[in-house]
């Protein structure tokens, strides 16, 4: 445990010593965002029925840009072979890789989406609603983003396979999680969305570090 | 009992499973020939016009069973990558993916006839239905692996790797499936659904079954051609390959 905390502590002090990392991910979600109102028209109605789908989109993609990073550095210097031999199961250290990746790129998305939201016309509940579904989510997608991450770790053309990889697996979250807030805006309440997302969201908790682990080991060999 | 057990693991390796392989295939050709065959005559010439969808329905006898080859496929090709992954035996790695190309074909078919099916049917190409995004998606899942195992140039670790996504992807295609089930259902637009197709008449079933049995032989005929290429090309450096008929000069 508190070798996960070790590992959640260095990747947040690694990433304030290099802050344009945090924002790129941040910047891009506000740009998205905000560039489909200019291609769709700025019709109140219209924006409001895209909102959830546009911003959750949105998300899933800021998230994929870290993703990359997620285990890469420590590939590359070692510090991840010392970590797969170190005394503590490596599954609480991409537990805590995880952790800090979800910090980093999940929780600002989730403190962002209600600013971009008044952009799309979206009322107070429904603001709370989207708030509270990329909360459940956004574990969610840094959860299932770290096997993908494992697995093209040090592949040629990583990148690329890794939104292959790991983009239809998103499917899920991205179905739920805008449409509780598309319930909620058509009177439906979005209890019964929020409680899939979160179903999701622990089943992957209870089995991505594993797949993830697995595949780091395969990565080392 | 013992004894059958080890005949069986005999052919867990390439070396005696390759011309076990060989043998086999022409039989496999034959029965997808054969099966092909009467499927194709019982479903163009004796299966009744349907009433109301005219003669365009006769494309689902290929695009039914290809949807549940290319899902069926998908299950054992993981079957296999699981047994690879752990039993780390080389042949079932390679059985799985010498299945990926196979079920994305049937995959992309699947697609392919529904489209052409939906749109006399439906008036349209493409339905954000249940069953086709599911199986758009199953189609990535295909892509995916496959380009993983592409990418990566030492080939047990591409084994595991590409065991690891399949797996991954078995638990994720049910909850895919239903997701988008709920998703289309909540939306509802264009309210159409395969589900409500009249009761079958029996000469249908059975054309749609046949060709099921067809293309299922031909998917064993084709996965067994190519994991004896695989086999070739990764068992290169051995003795046995080099003796072989067909690759010395």
């Amino acid at each position: 445990m508190n070798a996960m905390w070790a590992i959640v502590r260095r990747d947040l002090l690694m990433v304030m010593r290099r802050k344009s990392e945090v924002l790129t991910a941040l910047f891009f979600f506000v740009i998205v965002s905000s560039l489909f109102p200019l291609g769709i028209g700025p019709e109140p109605a219209l924006l409001r029925k895209i909102a959830p789908g546009v911003l959750w989109v949105g998300a899933l993609l800021a998230t994929m840009l870290g993703l990359q990073r997620m285990f890469a550095a420590d590939h590359a210097d070692g510090t991840l072979e010392q970590m797969a031999i170190s005394p503590t199961p490596l599954v609480w250290l991409v537990v805590g890789k995880v952790a800090a990746h979800w910090l980093v790129s999940g929780l600002p998305l989730v403190l962002m989406a209600p600013v971009l939201g008044i952009q799309f016309d979206l009322d107070t509940g429904a603001l709370g609603v989207l708030m509270l579904a990329l909360l459940l989510g956004t574990p969610l997608l840094s959860l299932i983003g770290a096997i993908g991450a494992a697995l093209t770790l040090g592949v040629r053309g990583g990148g690329v396979l890794l939104s292959l990889l790991v983009l239809p697996l998103y499917v899920p979250a991205l179905i739920f999680g805008a449409g509780a807030v598309e319930s909620h805006i058509s009177g439906l309440g979005a209890g019964g969305h929020l409680s899939l997302l979160a179903a999701l969201l622990i089943m992957a908790a209870l089995f991505a570090p594993w797949a993830a682990t697995a595949a780091l080991r395969i990565a080392l060999e | 009992m013992s004894n059958r057990l080890i005949n069986w693991f005999r052919f867990a390796s390439p070396h005696t499973f390759y011309p076990l392989a060989g043998k086999m295939i022409p039989w496999f050709w034959t029965l997808a020939a054969v099966f092909g065959a009467a499927g194709l005559w019982l479903s163009f010439f004796v299966a009744p016009t349907d009433a109301t969808q005219g003669e365009g329905y006769r494309i689902i006898f290929i695009h039914v069973p290809t949807s549940w080859m290319s899902m069926f496929i998908y299950m054992v090709m993981a079957g296999w990558a699981a047994m690879g992954l752990s039993l780390n035996a080389r042949l079932s790695s390679m059985m799985a993916q010498a299945l990926a190309p196979t079920g994305a074909l049937m995959a992309f078919l699947s697609l392919w006839t529904g489209a052409f099916w939906g749109k006399p049917m439906w008036g349209t190409w493409w339905v954000w239905d249940a069953r086709l995004t599911s199986e758009l998606i199953l189609f990535f899942l295909y892509l995916g692996f496959m380009s993983l195992q592409a990418s990566i140039d030492d080939p047990r670790r591409a084994d595991k790797a590409g065991a690891i996504v399949a797996l991954v992807g078995v638990i994720n295609v049910p909850i895919i499936y239903f997701s988008v089930k709920w998703w289309n259902t909540l939306h509802q637009g264009a309210s159409v659904s395969i589900n409500k197709s009249p009761s079958m008449a029996a000469t249908m079933l059975w054309g749609m079954l046949l060709m099921a049995l067809c293309l299922w032989m031909y998917s064993i005929a084709i996965a067994l051609t190519r994991v004896r290429a695989i086999i070739l090309e990764r068992e290169a450096h051995t003795e046995w390959v080099k003796h072989l008929k067909e690759v010395s000069p």
